[in-house]
């Protein structure tokens, strides 16, 4: 296979990606290129793969026992499998957003400076004035100025995910991604969420797994739909979930299966 | 239908009264012991050393070989337990080599006690010359809690949520720092319980100090840790088996028994009381 | 150096640190038998295992053990006799029966039993129960294997209840429910269905209480009567190993014949105990609980 993907315009390429748990082939032949400063979303039923490949992309599935990687991610013209690589440092660059918030048990302030701290930002103003922006860029900053001591812990869902945006966005990433970052929250936060996900992608480049069709069509740029771990198709979401190419697609998107 | 709910009455009683049986066993056991040694008790039999063969004064110096002993095995023990509870619950594989160390833990969990103080006596004793002392018994007593240690500190890591790892980990924080920021802080009140524990536990031993640090008598206190200590345990023991004054030295047994078991429970209930208040604490 | 080289280096000083517990552990076996080996040359094994008369102290000596075994194997039966049904009860009581409350009392409860330093439970034995034995049942001497394996049960009771009250409890609460749901009534849903499915958890417990008793030494030290012969009855004396260990060791000369002898002992009883934990280990593994409460 020569295809080699065109990278113009894009941040990650994945190629020819395969991937195994154990013995399970849960990805396969994975071939798609993810543009810069937009925001795409990875579709399909449970199990199709999607957080598979999202969890790829900055290395998190190297945290399982037991799973195994054939092919090429290349972020910014590098292979991010490459044995010389420290998936430490894409970790830096790519930041993610889980499914269930996961705020660290410290005070809000401390969940924000905890990466930066760690890799070697220590002057307190720069701290505070960084606690000020990301908290402002999430849209929590009114909500929490006044108690930036108090426990993460005791934030409601939707504020504890967003907090988690900002503590991502602390490290300075050029990549979010974001797994189902709204499918334990509230409509209303999910709203929120979904505004500023639209707010960011000016600055960012936002890949989000998301169940659920809507969310996909009103935030995302792009779509990919993935089925039994293979990509199915990806396109424009405004093409995908008005005239998609693929009968399988669309009656994913109509709801006939999944 | 009548002869089933008799028989699980029935089943049902006998189950109650097993645990009313074990429940009375401690109880009565406790208070027989401190009925008869609290008459013992006194303000210079905590702080005075024997005196007149032992037949009269009080426990100070069996009170402080113990502390020292039950100190120097936690010292021996904690580093151990903690990083190797690390190792298998952070950064081992499943694989032969953890499956090896987690048999090899498990066995020595199993090790009779006695086997503790021949061991420690061949090789700390004997082989590096450290003679009787309170580094032997430590280092024995040590060794002995290390699989306490470890299975707690083990315990208490795996109970802190993946989520936090993964979180630390996505925002490029390295492994190690991971470990040493998140997880081992949350792992802390656990890690402490066992600790707990594991003092109360080298507290009351016996078999292992017998060859390795106990003294039957010493003239002066300690002044380093190559000297032979009394001990609590061992002195019940001495006092109850040996020499021929032992109705005569009945209170002082009594009371020494109090005292062991004052100090051994009261550390194991700091724990439990201890762990339940974290418990009720924890927030995530 | 670099990060990697860096987390590369922790992660091998850990697993040396968490090896060391099999280093000790191999370490024990090597100290054990350098002490052993020499009375092999004075009694061979045969003799020093089966031979029944053990007088290490007379001339010429007799090194034969099987008096001692046999009174380790008595009183770790006779205890596990007691401990097994009061403490796989009383696990029942805790996991299926006891309300939260009295859970949070009873745990405790079983974990400071377990915590009783084991010279008191001796000297327990000893000032308490021995006269009394020796009274009622009109004996010569109450330091007797009835003594000794009800102490030892004390011992054993912590163990059997904590390990099978996990077991009890990790049984998948689909289980009972559909019990119940077919109209089987409490007693016959823990008898016929929750004990059996915790069994291999429960044989484990078993296992470990048993190797518990039979390495215990304090107790039998101070009440077992230390009579080196095969008992006639329940109410004779006897001498387990770890006593004649513990009692002798204080004793004999450094070097001489009867010191290498109760290394040998020590060995003998090393092996037991790993024998006992290596099977709590494989039934463990073998027979690990399957059923949701695993997935």
């Amino acid at each position: 296979m020569v295809d080699k993907l065109n990278h113009d315009g894009s941040i990650i390429a994945v190629e020819h990606v395969n991937f195994f748990y154990g013995t399970f082939k849960a990805l396969t032949d994975i071939h798609m290129l993810f543009k810069k400063n937009a925001v795409t979303a990875l579709i399909g039923p449970s199990g199709c793969g999607k957080s598979t490949l999202l969890r790829l992309l900055n290395r998190m599935n190297d945290l399982i026992d037991g799973t195994r990687v054939e092919g090429r991610v290349y972020f910014e013209g590098l292979n991010m499998y490459d044995p010389n690589i420290d998936p430490v440092e894409i970790r830096k660059k790519i930041g993610m957003v889980f499914q269930k918030p996961n705020p660290f048990p410290k005070s809000i302030y401390n969940n924000i400076v905890y990466g930066p701290k760690l890799t070697g930002m220590n002057n307190k103003n720069d701290l505070n004035a960084l606690v000020e922006k990301t908290l402002k860029q999430s849209v929590l900053w009114d909500e929490v100025k006044d108690i930036l001591d108090q426990s993460a812990l005791r934030l409601s869902g939707g504020q504890q995910q967003r907090l988690c945006i900002a503590r991502a966005l602390a490290m300075n990433p050029d990549v979010l991604l974001m797994d189902e970052p709204t499918s334990a929250l509230d409509p209303i936060s999910t709203a929120k969420i979904e505004e500023l996900i639209d707010e960011l992608k000016t600055d960012y480049t936002i890949i989000i797994v998301t169940h659920n069709m809507q969310q996909a069509a009103r935030v995302s740029d792009e779509t990919g739909f993935f089925y039994l771990g293979k990509l199915i198709e990806y396109n424009e979401t405004k093409k995908i979930f008005t005239k998609p190419d693929l009968k399988q697609t669309e009656d994913y998107i109509t709801g006939r299966f999944g | 239908m009548k002869w089933r709910y008799f028989k699980q009455h029935l089943f049902f009683w006998i189950v109650k009264a097993s645990i009313a049986l074990i429940a009375l066993s401690l109880g009565g056991l406790l208070v027989y012991i401190f009925v008869h040694g609290f008459s013992a008790l006194s303000w210079d039999f905590l702080t005075e050393p024997p005196r007149d063969a032992m037949t009269k004064g009080g426990i100070m110096p069996a009170i402080l070989g113990t502390f020292y002993l039950m100190t120097g095995a936690i010292i021996v023990a904690l580093p151990l337990g903690v990083m190797s509870a690390v190792y298998l619950s952070e950064y081992s594989k499943q694989n032969r080599i953890l499956r090896t160390i987690r048999i090899g833990i498990n066995c020595l969990a199993g090790v009779p006690s006695v086997v503790f103080g021949l061991f420690g006596l061949g090789l700390f004793v004997v082989y590096l010359k450290f003679g009787s002392s309170i580094l032997s018994g430590s280092l024995t007593l040590g060794i002995l809690i290390l699989p306490t240690i470890i299975g707690a500190s083990e315990e208490a890591l795996k109970s802190v949520p993946q989520t936090f790892r993964e979180a630390s980990l996505a925002l490029g924080v390295s492994k190690w720092q991971t470990i040493y920021r998140i997880v081992l802080p949350n792992a802390l009140p656990g890690i402490l319980t066992g600790s707990i524990l594991g003092l109360g536990r080298a507290a009351g031993e016996t078999a292992p100090i017998m060859f390795t640090a106990a003294a039957f008598f010493t003239a002066k206190l300690p002044t380093s840790i190559f000297d032979e200590v009394m001990a609590l345990p061992y002195h019940i023991y001495v006092l109850a088996t040996a020499g021929t004054r032992i109705e005569e030295t009945r209170p002082i047994q009594y009371g020494t028994a109090l005292v062991l078991i004052a100090l051994v429970l009261g550390i194991d209930l700091i724990a439990i009381l201890f762990r339940s208040y974290m418990r009720r604490r924890k927030s995530w | 150096m670099t990060r990697t080289t860096k987390e590369k280096i922790i992660k091998a000083v850990f697993f040396v640190i968490a090896a060391t517990s099999v280093i000790i552990l191999g370490m024990i076996v090597i100290s054990l038998f350098r002490e052993a080996v020499p009375i092999f040359r004075v009694a061979s094994i045969k003799d020093f295992i089966f031979g029944n008369e053990w007088y290490p102290t007379y001339d010429p000596p007799s090194f034969g053990i099987w008096p001692l075994i046999v009174g380790s194997l008595i009183v770790t039966l006779c205890s596990t006799v007691i401990a097994v049904p009061i403490g796989v009860l009383s696990a029942i009581y805790i996991s299926e029966l006891a309300n939260p409350f009295l859970k949070e009392i009873l745990k405790p409860i079983i974990e400071l039993l377990a915590g009783l330093p084991s010279v008191v439970l001796g000297f327990f034995g000893m000032v308490v129960l021995a006269p009394w034995l020796q009274e009622t049942f009109d004996l010569p001497t109450g330091l007797n294997i009835v003594n000794a394996s009800l102490m030892l049960s004390l011992m054993a009771i912590p163990t059997i209840s904590s390990i099978s009250e996990d077991a009890l409890y990790a049984v998948p609460q689909e289980f009972k429910e559909a019990s119940y749901a077919l109209g089987a009534t409490k007693y016959e849903t823990i008898v016929r269905v929750i004990v059996p499915a915790a069994l291999s958890g429960i044989s484990t417990a078993v296992i470990l209480g048993m190797a518990r008793a039979i390495g215990e030494t304090m107790v039998v030290l101070m009440v077992a009567g230390g009579a080196a012969a095969i008992p006639d009855s329940l109410f004779d004396s006897v001498r387990p190993m770890p006593a004649s260990i513990a009692a002798e060791m204080g004793e004999t000369p450094f070097g001489s014949n009867h010191y290498h002898a109760l290394f040998g002992i020590a060995v003998v009883l090393f092996f037991l105990t790993l024998a006992f934990n290596l099977v709590a280990d494989y039934i463990a593994n073998k027979y690990k609980q399957t059923g949701s409460a695993t997935l």
